[in-house]
């Protein structure tokens, strides 16, 4: 059998909130598992019980062949035990240590040789060159996070375990730096979990997503399905994307990118280069329907396709489109009405380029 | 001056700092860290010394290290005399009698380090023992000095415990306080006033000290 992370665990904070999740992450090939959901969804309390930061009261952990928890069989692995690299959401460094001193923190039952290699070697691929004899409090917010990663990943870790590992920074150098921390991951090949609220986040880094909500998992599955096929109403609203799907950028002219899906062509804001490979996310409130060979509007996507399914809720009605790929898309019922469509209708879909987001995806 | 009570009096002080310095950091750490729920009983045994009158410490300890008690029954058989009335027993009481103020704020500068960081350490395979003297201890250094320096003072100035536990021996138990009262009974006052203004003087520059040297912990004014 192939070896897995195997979590089924409750742990209750009394008057507050019981955390209870059962999921299996197979670990070879290395994934990275995104715990995705509102705050107080129960995503930090499941990453801390991994890392041996917080005890369940009920059920077992299982890393491969090792038992890192078993409640009824008395087995409590401590977190020095269990060579994890864990990131704290505001990264937690040692204000009394350097860089280098942060680093090699967890490194001093090696060599002093050897050690100072891999500090070096962490400093060079996260390119902390230069900041060696810095105090953390003179860094910024993006290179506090390097030396974090770097200082979680000295060990050679045999499980990453982020929390939030972007939210404490400003949003330029959050989209910046997700690109490079998930080229940092593919590069790693080290199994991870990652804790987040952002489901740009979730589809840049993730191989597969645990949606949470109320200490439980809703949805267990890959980006792509999770984001476009929720399991539930609950995952729908928690997620808030009717569709993703996948392409790749074919053009991009100052800033207005070209992107290919399934054959058809559309035109979305965004920076991604020519070839990059990208999620295509689109909120289903943000499309315009229009009956086919109606006139011209401002929207620069306009995408032929036949409603393949309608799902009333409440005043409003959820219209899949066929359009080459399935288009989520929400409208009130008078304006189904208007529209008069039906199963099969031909319809037009509008969407103005700047409500295509694009995020880059692993290939 | 009565520089034989001085140096006494000096040794006595710093002696029972660093003996503080070395079982207060255990007992701080444990009544940081324990969830143990009935920890504030020991923390109440703790802070006793603040509140009880010198004699009646000093009474109890007497008794307990007397040769009626097991424990003074058991140091004269192994060292050959009793422990009351020797520097020794003064130094025990001493230590029994400052541990408050050494054990808070090393307490209170522990409670102050980030547990976040405290974590990291473990998750990095650092062990507890060694996360306090890498991580807390270095990041408790104000706390550490004030709670030394504070036991170091109080020291010095103790008067009804070295009365009760150590009596009047030249050289041996007699303290720069005795002495004052000492010459006061005689009524030489100017000799008096020398060693007071010594003590005035040591027990401000020590209080300077720790005020200078950090302005978070709580010390005696709590910080506005």
């Amino acid at each position: 059998m192939a070896a897995t992370l195997t979590v089924d665990c409750r742990k209750t904070f009394p008057g507050r909130f019981t955390a209870a999740a059962q999921l299996t992450l197979p670990l070879d090939p290395p994934r990275v598992l995104i715990l995705f959901g509102p705050s107080g969804s129960g995503k930090t309390t499941l990453l801390r019980c991994l890392a041996g930061l917080e005890w369940p009261e009920e059920g077992r952990i299982q890393f491969g062949s090792t038992t890192w928890v078993n409640v009824g069989g008395n087995i409590r692995l401590s977190p020095q035990t269990r060579r994890i690299g864990y990131m704290p959401q505001d990264y937690a460094l040692f204000p009394t240590h350097t860089v280098s001193g942060n680093i090699e923190y967890g490194l001093s039952d090696l060599p002093t040789a050897v050690r100072q290699e891999r500090v070096r070697e962490l400093i060079t691929l996260l390119q902390l060159q230069g900041l060696e004899e810095a105090k953390p409090a003179q860094l910024s917010g993006g290179q506090q996070q390097r030396v974090a990663l770097a200082r979680a990943i000295a060990r050679r870790p045999q499980l990453l375990l982020l929390d939030e590992p972007l939210s404490a920074l400003d949003a330029p150098t959050r989209s910046r730096l997700s690109g490079e921390l998930r080229a940092l991951l593919t590069q790693l090949q080290i199994p991870s979990v990652v804790v987040t609220h952002d489901w740009a986040e979730a589809l840049t880094l993730g191989d597969v997503i645990a949606v949470m909500q109320g200490g439980r998992i809703l949805q267990f599955g890959s980006p792509q399905d999770v984001f476009s096929k929720p399991a539930n109403a609950e995952v729908a609203q928690i997620v808030g994307i009717e569709t993703v799907v996948q392409g790749h950028v074919v053009a991009n002219d100052n800033g207005l990118a070209t992107v290919s899906v399934s054959g058809i062509t559309l035109k979305a804001l965004g920076t991604d280069v020519k070839g990059s490979a990208v999620y295509v996310c689109i909120r289903a409130e943000d499309v315009l329907l229009e009956q086919a060979g109606s006139g011209v509007t401002s929207a620069r996507n306009h995408l032929s396709g036949l409603v393949t399914e309608m799902l009333p809720q409440g005043v409003l009605v959820t219209v899949t489109v066929d359009c080459g790929f399935p288009l989520r898309v929400v409208i009130t019922r008078g304006a189904r009405e208007e529209l008069d469509l039906k199963i099969d209708s031909a319809v037009v879909a509008a969407i103005k380029a700047g409500a295509v987001h694009l995020v880059p995806r692993s290939v | 001056m009565n520089w034989i009570a001085i140096a006494v009096t000096f040794k006595l002080a710093l002696l029972t700092a660093a003996v503080l310095l070395v079982i207060g950091l255990p007992i701080a750490y444990w009544l940081t860290f324990s969830k143990w729920r009935w920890k504030f009983i020991v923390e109440s045994v703790v802070a006793l010394p603040l509140v009880l009158p010198p004699t009646v410490l000093g009474f109890y300890i007497l008794v307990a290290i007397g040769p009626h008690s097991p424990v003074g029954r058991f140091y004269s058989d192994v060292v050959g005399h009793p422990l009351p009335f020797t520097f020794e027993g003064l130094l025990l009481a001493s230590i029994l009698y400052s541990l408050p103020f050494a054990v808070q704020p090393f307490a209170a500068a522990f409670a102050q380090v980030d547990h976040r960081l405290i974590e990291a350490s473990w998750t990095l395979g650092v062990s507890k023992f060694n996360t306090f003297f890498r991580l807390i201890a270095p990041l408790s250094t104000a706390g550490l000095i004030t709670g030394a320096v504070l036991s170091f003072a109080h020291t010095l100035g103790e008067f009804g415990v070295v009365l009760m536990v150590g009596g009047n021996i030249e050289g041996e138990t007699r303290t720069v306080s005795i002495d004052i009262y000492d010459e006061v009974q005689a009524l030489n006052y100017a000799g008096a006033a020398k060693t007071s203004l010594l003590l005035l003087a040591v027990s401000y520059g020590v209080l300077l000290l720790v005020y200078a040297m950090n302005r978070k912990v709580w010390v005696v004014w709590p910080q506005r």
